[in-house]
């Protein structure tokens, strides 16, 4: 059995949010998947919302608040991590950027990152390709290939048919579950106040 | 223990006035504050060094020369001489003469400094901020203490049998501190030799600054330059005094509320909770700095910014007469309880010229390297790969949270 960490970020501004609706169901879709193998496995989802402004805060004063600094600590120590941000003007929301943008330039490096979008069409959802995943890449992160993005009519009846949303939702979860399974980068985090040996 | 005031030497408005300082006003309003710290009874004097609008002080050493010579006890020091911009045989010729012009009241504190720009202005690049701080000190470090020096490196055209003039006062280099806001590979740096480890301590809560200072605490130890305890720290603080605590919030407000480095961010009650600057009466001051000791251990300089965010030079030596005479008094007496009396005070030029003496009457090489051969080595290891950020908040720090190998 092993200890597992899912550190899920929610960019959704409003209460409640179809973000952190999302955001929750691939968690716990994620957290089901390596149940399978009786792994031990917790979920900690961050609000963007309640750190809002303490961001703006980070981004002016150079240092995080002791809450700000949690959630980073969360994602940093995290296993894998699962991002959502709902889609404003053909991109991710600037809150959510902020988040990342506060964040040590290595701290997601080999990190298994799952991708998740909502918007009020499908016509938005390559944004998860075009805008999240580049941000992603360059922070050297392991992004799994399938995102999910929820349009509005998503949460209503079976979508077109095909791939329902809790279908699609299943499948991003396995592949990141995979991810998750084979990484080893839990183990590389250094400690750089550790002290080395003389 | 040494008790003083930096400054960076903003030219920044009165946000209550809109008035802005002329470069020579702000410049002239400096020396004047120097010379009222030695008159209220404050130790050491450190100045700023900037190549960048808004500040003034490009040319650290003119400044405290003057102030030198019009002062008599007290310390002059920086906050900070860029090891990282600054060609390191011009910081041992500058500061060795300063020495001799200052009878010894003279110490450096080195920092890398974070404007990008200045870098390539000094034909830097800032992607090579912590090995350029480690070479240029290692140099610095032989230039001090050796004549006709043989030296090459990566950073500067190599030397071949160079002497710095002029040598330091008593063949005795001024101490030197190594300032960091948040780099661990800067403790090391300071531990490595032995020198003095100053915290800027204000622009982050004291958590941050705990394992700053444990780091290099337990490193000056396992380097062999005495017990834990014995490490030399300095710290930065922060405050603004007016006898009846209320007042100095209603005036101090519209300063934070537009200072430079924090306004418009967190209102005043945060950041006072998260960082040392106090707002309130000369006893709450007393009881804020009173209480670093506890989580920083004894330590032997505190600091004070004093004069910035727009702050006119009248309220700033009002401020002065608060710290030298109500403050720093009784922060003196607090700070001696239960000192134990292995903690060394802050090394002044008496005390170095002494304990080289009595090195010599022990039979001891006086001022030689330090106790390992490869002077870059210990710290460089811990230089993170260079990856991530380019841009951005993120990218202009070191590590300070865990890295992934």
């Amino acid at each position: 059995m092993t200890a597992r960490t899912i550190a899920v970020i929610s960019a959704g501004l409003s209460k409640p949010s179809s973000t952190r609706m999302l955001a929750d169901r691939l968690g716990e879709s994620v957290a089901d998947q390596l149940r399978l193998d009786g792994d031990d496995v917790e979920v900690k989802v961050v609000e963007l919302r309640d750190l809002a402004q303490d961001i703006t805060n980070n981004l002016l004063t150079g240092f995080p608040s002791a809450a700000l600094a949690d959630a980073v600590e969360t994602v940093r120590a995290s296993d894998g991590l699962v991002a959502v941000t709902p889609i404003f003007s053909a991109s991710y929301s600037g809150l959510f950027k902020s988040f990342f943008d506060v964040i040590e330039p290595d701290a997601l490096r080999s990190l298994p990152v799952l991708l998740a979008a909502t918007g009020g069409t499908a016509r938005h959802s390559l944004a998860i390709d075009f805008a999240m995943r580049p941000l992603f890449s360059y922070l050297h992160a392991t992004v799994a290939s399938t995102g999910v993005f929820a349009a509005t009519d998503d949460w209503g009846a079976s979508d077109d048919g095909v791939a329902t949303l809790p279908d699609r939702i299943a499948k991003a979860a396995t592949e990141f579950a995979g991810l998750i399974r084979v990484s080893t980068r839990s183990k590389d985090i250094i400690d750089p106040w550790a002290l080395p040996p003389l | 223990m040494q008790f003083g005031i930096f400054t960076v030497g903003d030219v920044t408005p009165d946000p209550t006035t809109g008035r802005e300082p002329t470069e020579n006003e702000r410049i002239k309003a400096i020396l004047t504050i120097a010379q009222k710290a030695e008159e209220v009874g404050l130790d050491v004097f450190a100045l700023g060094e900037h190549h960048n609008k808004p500040f003034v002080p490009s040319s650290p050493t003119t400044m405290l020369g003057y102030i030198a010579a019009k002062t008599s006890t007290l310390q002059l020091s920086t906050s900070t001489t860029l090891i990282t911009t600054n060609d390191p045989v011009k910081i041992a010729e500058d500061f060795s003469m300063l020495q001799h012009v200052s009878d010894g009241r003279t110490d450096l504190m080195l920092g890398r400094g974070n404007t990008g720009p200045v870098y390539p202005w000094f034909g830097q690049d800032i992607r090579q901020g912590i090995p350029l701080a480690i070479e240029h000190y290692q140099l610095l470090h032989r230039l001090f203490r050796e004549e006709n020096v043989d030296w090459s490196g990566k950073f500067r055209t190599p030397l071949q049998g160079f002497t710095s003039t002029p040598r330091p006062l008593d063949d005795v280099p001024p101490f030197v501190w190594h300032g960091s806001i948040r780099s661990p590979e800067i403790a090391e740096q300071a531990a490595f030799y032995g020198d003095g480890f100053f915290a800027n301590n204000i622009f982050w809560p004291k958590e941050h600054y705990m394992r700053l200072i444990g780091y290099y605490r337990a490193r000056f130890e396992q380097f062999g330059h005495g017990s834990a305890d014995q490490a030399i720290v300095g710290l930065g603080g922060q405050a603004f005094m007016r006898k009846n605590s209320q007042d100095a919030k209603n005036e101090f407000r519209p300063y934070f509320d537009n200072a430079p480095v924090y306004g418009h961010g967190p209102s005043m009650e945060d950041f006072t909770a998260q960082t040392p600057l106090t707002v309130g009466s000369p006893q709450e001051v007393i009881d804020r700095y009173a209480a670093m000791k506890d989580n920083f251990g004894h330590y032997q300089r505190q600091l004070f910014l004093m004069d910035h965010a727009g702050l006119p030079l009248k309220t700033v030596l009002e401020q002065l007469d608060l710290l030298g005479e109500e403050v720093v008094p009784v922060l003196r007496r607090e700070m001696a309880e239960g000192r134990p009396a292995h903690v060394p005070d802050a090394p002044t030029h008496a005390s170095l010229v002494a304990a080289r003496d009595a090195s010599v009457a022990a039979g001891v090489a006086p001022t030689s390297a330090p106790v390992a051969p490869v002077t870059a080595a210990s710290a460089a290891a811990r230089v993170p790969a260079a990856a991530g950020s380019s841009f951005g908040p993120a990218a202009q720090r070191a590590a300070g949270q865990g890295v992934v190998r």
